[in-house]
């Protein structure tokens, strides 16, 4: 699926202009916590976040992040869209919430591309 | 959909493709080229002070001037203030009348299309298709006449600026990617050293972003590069959310191995065995809003590098040692990576 047909999908917002719309995206994964990015998405994938801070473009950046998907309509700070822009990161903001987007972008056909964090790393004791 | 038709606009006049396939190298091309075209200005590809005509003149002397200097077109001026154009177009209509002293105005196009200067070349490129005019005049915000525009100034611009931008990471990288190849030494290494301010939200993983940036240009493969980035990254996230002081990170690199070292000078970890469970965290609720904090950072670095060793004295303290391995085809700064490239 290309990056502009997720554009669509998701009724979404592109917000700066270094972006190839072209893209072909190979999946998506969603968190809210940096760190599970960090361990759990593979390489090309879209991260759908609720998070708005410049740190989301870092993390996209050493995870290998094709683009980044804000949902709830969010409009993030500016440093979070210059850097995205500086840094040729594609940055989108869609109305729908977290579920909803998954939800349409899977529906859609789109794989996951988040690898399970096993059950040991988070529950050792 | 400026992007896709401006694929097509290249395609279209570049001379660049023989063959109807794009290989994966002439589709990175293009891309760059759509980036380009957003960032180079109007300005930077027109043709400054341009030939240019005045209300006064009579269509014979438009045929000299084109003739004289060989231009297909020019703009009417009225001090200082664009109001007109004048295109070969209209001179063959005019000769068609044989009508050659006739005034410029009955002939020329009034209130012409036009560009700014500062537009991102797209702009123009936009116009040209909407409007299917052969040139713009280019103004700037006064509304005075600064240069002349094409189509083919665009091609020009666009193809000198990927040719530059080309070489120069080529150049980059290629020096990086040897840079150990003709030092000899028992043992050599480059060290890269960032220091990180506490509390630097703000510039939170600029450090190593660079790092990941020179790994790649030394001819990591993404894998390392991207493990070493991510590692590099929780720790430096930790010198900004936890140190007093902050840190240093400081990055050797050897073309069989990458060592990170992370040490900062307090307030250091109480106990370093509950630090390294997963889920413990100490962070507050701020750096829980942005995203960390969840006790997740040094198992994460923990799975990119193949040894860690964490010691931290309460008061003191922490140091953060970690080493990537690099198997013979992922050596750096030896061009490796390169040959193995140029084999494909």
């Amino acid at each position: 699926m290309k990056l502009n047909e997720i554009v669509q999908k998701l009724n979404g917002k592109v917000l700066h202009s270094k972006i190839n719309l072209d893209a072909e995206v190979k999946g998506a994964g969603g968190a809210d916590l940096m760190s599970d990015v960090l361990a759990s998405i593979q390489p090309q994938a879209i991260l759908l976040t609720g998070l708005c801070n410049p740190q989301v473009v870092r993390t996209a950046m050493m995870a290998d992040v094709l683009a980044i998907v804000l949902v709830r309509g969010k409009t993030p700070p500016v440093e979070t869209v210059q850097l995205a822009e500086k840094e040729h990161i594609p940055l989108i903001s869609t109305p729908f919430g977290m579920f909803e987007a998954c939800g349409i972008l899977y529906q859609a056909g789109l794989s996951c591309l988040e690898r399970p964090v096993s059950d040991q790393d988070c529950f050792a004791s | 959909m400026p992007v896709s038709f401006l694929n097509l606009k290249m395609t279209e006049q570049t001379p660049l493709r023989k063959s109807s396939l794009i290989s994966d190298q002439e589709a990175e091309n293009i891309t760059r080229v759509e980036e380009l075209a957003y960032e180079i200005k109007v300005q930077e590809v027109m043709t400054p002070n341009p030939i240019t005509m005045t209300t006064s003149m009579k269509m014979r002397e438009v045929l000299e001037q084109f003739r004289v200097a060989r231009i297909s077109g020019a703009p009417i001026v009225e001090e200082g203030q664009l109001i007109g154009i004048i295109s070969i177009e209209d001179l063959i209509r005019c000769l068609i009348k044989a009508d050659l002293e006739a005034e410029i105005q009955k002939y020329m196009t009034h209130n012409p299309f036009t560009v700014k200067g500062d537009d991102p070349v797209v702009e123009a490129l936009k116009m040209f298709v909407s409007t299917k005019v052969g040139r713009l005049p280019v103004i700037n915000k006064e509304g005075q006449l600064i240069g002349i525009l094409t189509k083919g100034d665009i091609t020009r611009g666009l193809l000198k600026a990927l040719q530059q931008d080309y070489q120069t990471e080529e150049v980059r990288r290629y020096r990086a990617s040897h840079l150990f190849e003709d030092i000899e030494s028992e043992r050599t290494s480059l060290i890269l050293r960032y220091n990180i301010k506490a509390g630097d939200f703000t510039h939170g993983g600029e450090a190593s972003s660079k790092i990941k940036r020179a790994l790649s240009r030394m001819g990591a493969s993404p894998q390392i590069a991207r493990r070493c980035g991510i590692a590099t990254y929780e720790a430096e996230m930790n010198l900004i959310i936890h140190t007093t002081e902050g840190g240093v990170i400081r990055v050797e690199i050897e073309p069989h191995q990458i060592s990170i070292d992370v040490y900062d000078s307090g307030p250091g970890i109480q106990d370093v065995e509950l630090a390294m469970k997963p889920g413990y965290s100490t962070a507050s609720e701020k750096v829980r809003e942005l995203g960390f904090g969840a006790g997740m950072g040094l198992v994460n670095i923990s799975r990119c590098v193949d040894i860690m060793k964490l010691e931290s004295v309460w008061g003191k303290g922490t140091r953060l040692r970690m080493k990537i391995f690099l198997k013979k085809e992922d050596t750096v700064g030896e061009g490796h990576a390169a040959k193995s490239l140029e084999e494909k």
